[in-house]
C-alpha cells in the first residue's frame, strides 16, 4: 500500500477551481516531485494535506487514514512534516528553540508536572533538548544553536526549517520549493542532505521545485500539474518529452512575453 | 393594555435603540473590517459626539434656539468635528501600529479610549449632564402605538443616516475601495489605491455616524455622562457580530436585532431591566458559540 | 509604510548600567546572591517600617500575583484580557460566600474558586478563542462588567453593599490578623508566582506560547494545537486571579462589587504592559510603577488615570516592548 494516496481532490475557492480531481500515490521511502507553472496550484495540494485548506471534494489517505477534516496540528502528529514556501521560521528565537517545537507534538508535559518540575517533566526537557540538537546536527547547524534564527543567513534559515520538521519525527517531508534561493554549492548539498533523509532516517520525501536541473536529479518519479489538473507522471525522462508537459510551460512563457 | 400593544410598543423601542446600536456598530465593523482592529475608543467617540453637541447647543441656542433645526446644524457640525477627531486618533496612534502585532494595537486602541473618557470625565466633573432641548415631547397614539415626536424624527434621522451610508458603500468609488481594502490591502495599494487616505476616509465617516448617534442618544435620554460610551462599545460590537464582523449592512441588521432582543428580553417575567446588559451578553456568547461568522457572514469553511 | 521601517525607539537611560547588570548576572552566584540579600530584606522589613510601609508593599506584592497572573496570558500567550478584575472577583466571592454564609475553612475554599474560575475561563474562552484570539478582548471586557453587574443584583452575593464577615485563615493555630501577617502571606505567595511562572516561561508549554505569538500557521505545522495552548493560558491565568482574590478576600474580610470595577483590570494591564510583557522582573518592575506612582506623587490624584492613559499610548508606540530591556542576544554581526 502507497504511503500517501490522495484521490480526486478538489479544492475550489468560490468560483476559481485551484486543485482540480487531483490523483496520485507515494510509496513509502521514495522521493517525488509536483511541478508544474506558476500558479499551478502545486502549493495548494500541499495546504490541503496538512490541513491549512480545506477539499471542497475527495479523499486524502495517508498510511491508510484519512486527512479530510484534520486540523494541522493532528496531521503533523499523524507523521506528516511540512515546510513553507517563504521562511516561516520562529524569528525572535534562537535557532535551537525553533527545532525544538518539532518536539511538542511528541511529548506531554502540562502545568502539574511543569510547575512541580518532576522527574519525568526534568527529563522530557532533556530528550526534547538531545533530539533537536541531533537534528541540528543532522542538517549541519549545530555550531550556530544560540544564534536568533532571523540573523541567521538565508541559506542557514533553510536549514532550520529542514532541521525543525525533522524534529517532529516525520513519516513523510513535504518541502515547498527548498532550493529557492540557494546558490549552486548549497543546492548540491541539499540534494545531499535529501538523500539522506530518505536513507538514513527513512522518511519519505515529496517536494514542490522549480529547479527542474535539481528535480531531475533527484525524483524517481515526477507529478505535473497545470491549472490544478495533473498532466503527466513519471520518470524525468518521460516528463521531459511528454508534450503536453512542454505545451504547459512554453504556454506560459508566451504568455510573459506578450504581457 | 392588550399584549400585541405592548409588543408593538417595545417593537417601535427595540428599533429605536437598535438604531443607536446599529449606527455604532457600523464604525466598529468598518474599522474592523479595513484594519482589523477592534477599536475599543469607538464608544468613547459616541460619548464625545454627545458632549460635543451639547457644547454646540449651549453656545447656540441663545440665538437660534435649541428646536429642531439648531439640532440638525449641530449634529452636522458635530459629524465634521468628531469625524475629524477620528482622522486625528486614526493618524497619530494607530497608523504607526499597522504592521505592529496585534496585541500592540488593541493596547493602543485601550489607551486610546483611557485618554479620551478620562479627558471628558475631568471636564465634566464626572456628573450627569443635562442635555436640554426645546423640542416638543408631548405624546400622542398612532393606532395602538403611543408616540412623541422626538421618537419619530429619531428614528427617522436614524434610519436615514443607515441609508445613506449604505448607498455611500454600495454606490460611490469610496465605498467600493473600502470594501476592496478590507478583502486584501497590499493588492489595492499595487492598484493605486491610496490606502491610507481609504482608512482615514473610513474613522471619518464610522466616527461622525458614532456622534450622530451620541446626540440622538442625548436627544432620547435627556442626560449625557461620561462613561455612556462603554456600555454601548461592548453592545455595538454585539451587534456587529451578530451581523458578521466587517459587514457594514451586517452591523445595521446586528444593531436593529438586538435593540429588539433587549426590548423583549426585559418583558420576559424575571428577567428585569437590571438584567438587560447580562442577557445581551449571554446571547454574544451563544451566538459566538452556534454562529460565529454572524448572519451575513460566510464560512469561512476554506481556510481552517 | 515609510513610517513603518522607521525605528521609533525611545531610549532607555539605565540601557547601559542594566546590560552590565545581565552580563553580571550570566555568573549565577551573582544573581543567586542578589536574590537572597533581597528575600532576607524583604523578610526583616516589617520589623523596621511602620504599618502604613507595610500596607503598600503587601498592595505590592498583592499586584506581582496578580500581574504575573495576566502576564500568562497578556505576554506569553499574547491575548488581551480586559476583564481579569472579574475573575479575581470569582475567587473573592467564591472564598467570601463559602466562608461567610457556610463557615467553610479558608484553606478549603481556595480549590473551589480554581474550580469556579476555570469553569468561568472555559466559558468564555472556548467559543472565543476557536474563532479570532481578538474577540477575547472585548468578551473579557464585557464578563468583566457582567460579573460585576451580576454580583450586585444577586441576594447571595450581599448585592451592592457586598459580603462581610469572612473569616481569617488560621495558620498552625495562628490566625492570620496583623497587617504584618498578610504581608508575609502575599510575599509567599509572590515567590511562588514567581517560581511558577519561571517554570512556566522555560517549559513546553511556555515555549509553545511563544511559537504560537511569533507564528500561528507555522507552530500548527509544527504540531502544537493553537487552540488548546491559548486556552489553557487563559485558563491558568484566569485561577492565579482567582486565587489572589481568595486571599483579598482573607485580609480585607469584607468584599463589595466596587473592587471588581473595569478600572481594576486596566489598572492590572498597565503594570504588565508597563514594565515589559511576557518579561517576569518586567512585569514586577511594572507593578512597583502602578503601586508607588500614585503613593508618591499624590498631588496627581485625579489625573491619575489620564496620565496612565498617555504613559500607555507612548509605550506602544515607542517602546512596546515596556521598558525592562530585552536581554542581549547573540548575532552573527558580532
Amino acid at each position: 500500500m502507497a504511503l500517501l494516496e490522495i484521490k480526486d481532490l478538489t479544492l475550489r475557492f468560490g468560483g476559481l477551481c485551484a486543485v482540480n480531481a487531483l490523483s496520485l500515490e507515494i510509496e513509502e521511502g521514495s522521493i517525488r516531485s509536483l511541478i508544474g507553472p506558476n500558479g499551478a496550484g502545486k502549493t495548494c495540494v500541499f495546504n490541503c494535506l496538512t490541513g491549512f485548506y480545506k477539499p471542497s471534494d475527495g479523499e486524502m489517505l495517508f498510511q491508510g487514514q484519512s486527512l479530510v477534516n484534520k486540523k494541522p496540528h493532528i496531521i503533523t502528529y499523524m507523521g506528516m512534516a511540512r515546510t513553507f514556501q517563504n521562511l516561516r521560521l520562529f524569528k525572535g528565537m534562537s535557532v535551537l528553540e525553533n527545532v525544538m517545537s518539532g518536539m511538542h507534538c511528541r511529548t506531554s508535559a502540562a502545568f502539574l508536572t511543569t510547575t512541580l518540575r518532576t522527574k519525568g517533566q526534568r527529563e522530557e526537557e532533556k530528550h526534547i533538548r538531545e533530539v533537536s540538537e541531533e537534528c541540528l546536527d543532522f542538517v549541519g547547524i549545530h555550531d550556530k544553536k544560540h544564534f536568533i534564527a532571523s540573523n541567521l543567513p538565508y541559506g542557514d534559515q533553510r536549514k532550520v526549517e529542514w532541521a525543525r520538521a525533522l524534529a517532529t519525527q516525520p513519516k513523510m517531508l513535504l518541502l515547498d520549493e527548498p532550493a529557492a534561493g540557494l546558490n549552486k554549492d548549497e543546492k548540491s548539498r541539499l540534494i545531499e542532505l535529501m538523500h539522506r533523509i530518505r536513507d538514513e532516517r527513512e522518511v519519505t520525501i515529496f517536494l514542490i521545485e522549480h529547479d527542474m536541473g535539481l528535480v531531475m536529479k533527484i525524483s524517481e518519479k515526477i507529478f505535473v500539474i497545470d491549472y490544478g489538473v495533473k498532466i503527466a507522471e513519471g520518470t524525468a525522462q518521460e516528463v521531459r518529452d511528454n508534450p503536453k508537459v512542454v505545451e504547459a510551460y512554453l504556454g506560459k512563457e508566451e504568455e510573459e512575453e506578450t504581457a | 393594555m392588550a399584549l400585541h400593544e405592548i409588543l408593538l410598543q417595545q417593537l417601535f423601542n427595540g428599533l429605536l435603540i437598535g438604531s443607536f446600536y446599529g449606527l455604532v456598530a457600523i464604525g466598529y465593523s468598518m474599522v474592523y473590517g479595513i484594519i482589523k482592529l477592534l477599536n475599543f475608543a469607538h464608544g468613547d467617540i459616541y460619548m464625545i459626539g454627545a458632549f460635543s453637541g451639547l457644547i454646540f447647543l449651549s453656545i447656540a441656542s441663545p440665538y437660534i434656539g435649541a428646536g429642531w433645526p439648531s439640532l440638525i446644524l449641530g449634529m452636522l457640525i458635530t459629524m465634521l468635528l468628531v469625524g475629524l477627531l477620528g482622522v486625528l486618533i486614526q493618524r497619530v496612534a494607530y497608523r504607526p501600529m499597522l504592521k505592529a502585532p496585534r496585541l500592540s494595537i488593541l493596547i493602543t486602541a485601550l489607551a486610546v479610549s483611557m485618554i479620551l473618557y478620562n479627558t471628558v470625565m475631568l471636564l465634566s466633573a464626572g456628573r450627569y449632564r443635562a442635555f436640554n432641548v426645546d423640542v416638543s415631547s408631548e405624546s400622542f397614539f398612532l393606532g395602538p402605538l403611543r408616540l412623541t415626536e422626538t421618537r419619530v424624527v429619531l428614528i427617522v434621522a436614524a434610519f436615514a443616516l443607515m441609508f445613506i451610508m449604505h448607498m455611500f458603500i454600495t454606490k460611490t468609488m469610496y465605498g467600493k475601495a473600502m470594501r476592496a481594502i478590507s478583502l486584501d490591502r497590499d493588492t489595492c495599494q499595487l492598484m493605486g489605491i491610496d490606502v491610507f487616505k481609504i482608512i482615514a476616509l473610513t474613522f471619518f465617516v464610522g466616527s461622525a455616524l458614532a456622534a450622530a448617534a451620541g446626540i440622538m442618544a442625548g436627544v432620547y435620554y435627556g442626560t449625557i455622562h461620561f462613561f455612556m460610551g462603554f456600555l454601548i462599545g461592548l453592545k455595538a460590537f454585539t451587534a456587529a457580530v451578530i451581523g458578521g464582523i466587517g459587514i457594514i449592512p451586517g452591523a445595521m441588521l446586528g444593531g436593529l436585532l438586538l435593540g429588539l432582543l433587549e426590548a423583549f428580553g426585559t418583558q420576559i417575567p424575571f428577567i428585569g431591566t437590571e438584567w438587560k446588559d447580562v442577557f445581551s451578553f449571554a446571547f454574544l456568547i451563544l451566538f459566538l458559540i452556534f454562529k460565529p461568522n454572524g448572519l451575513l457572514g460566510r464560512s469561512e469553511s476554506e481556510r481552517m | 509604510m515609510a513610517e513603518t521601517n522607521k525605528k521609533t525607539k525611545l531610549k532607555n537611560p539605565f540601557e547601559g548600567i542594566i546590560d552590565k547588570l545581565f552580563i553580571m548576572f550570566e555568573n549565577k552566584i551573582y544573581l543567586y546572591g542578589f536574590f537572597a540579600e533581597l528575600v532576607i530584606f524583604l523578610v526583616i522589613f516589617p520589623n523596621t517600617s511602620s504599618r502604613f510601609t507595610q500596607e503598600i508593599m503587601t498592595n505590592l506584592f498583592f499586584y506581582v500575583v496578580v500581574c504575573l497572573g495576566l502576564n500568562i496570558i497578556v505576554g506569553y500567550a499574547g491575548l488581551l484580557h480586559l476583564g481579569y478584575a472579574a475573575f479575581f472577583a470569582v475567587g473573592a466571592y467564591t472564598t467570601g460566600i463559602l466562608s461567610s454564609r457556610m463557615g467553610m475553612d479558608f484553606w478549603l475554599t481556595i480549590p473551589f474558586s480554581i474550580v469556579a474560575a476555570v469553569i468561568a475561563g472555559l466559558a468564555i474562552g472556548f467559543p472565543t478563542l476557536r474563532l479570532r484570539g481578538d474577540y477575547l478582548a472585548i468578551v473579557t471586557l464585557g464578563f468583566g462588567e457582567i460579573t460585576r453587574l451580576t454580583i450586585r443584583n444577586l441576594d447571595v452575593t450581599g448585592g451592592a453593599i457586598g459580603l462581610i464577615g469572612i473569616q481569617r485563615p488560621e495558620f498552625f493555630g495562628i490566625t492570620l490578623n496583623q497587617i504584618s501577617h498578610f504581608y508575609y502571606m502575599f510575599f509567599i505567595l509572590a515567590i511562588i508566582a514567581i517560581i511558577v511562572s519561571h517554570r512556566l516561561e522555560n517549559s513546553r508549554m511556555g515555549r509553545a506560547w511563544e511559537y504560537i505569538r511569533e507564528d500561528e500557521d507555522a507552530a500548527a505545522a509544527m504540531g502544537i494545537n493553537v487552540v488548546t495552548s491559548r486556552l489553557y493560558a487563559f485558563v491558568i491565568g484566569s485561577s492565579f486571579g482567582a486565587v489572589a482574590g481568595s486571599f483579598f478576600a482573607a485580609k480585607m474580610t469584607a468584599i463589595s462589587p466596587d473592587s471588581f470595577m473595569f478600572i481594576h483590570s486596566v489598572m492590572f494591564l498597565m503594570a504588565v504592559v508597563l514594565g515589559g510583557m511576557g518579561k517576569i522582573p518586567g512585569v514586577v518592575l511594572g507593578s512597583i510603577l502602578v503601586v508607588l506612582i500614585p503613593e508618591v506623587a499624590r498631588g496627581i490624584g485625579p489625573y491619575r488615570l489620564l496620565i496612565f492613559g498617555f504613559l500607555l499610548l507612548i509605550i506602544m508606540l515607542y517602546r512596546p516592548q515596556g521598558i525592562w530591556p530585552e536581554k542581549p542576544t547573540i548575532s552573527t554581526d558580532e
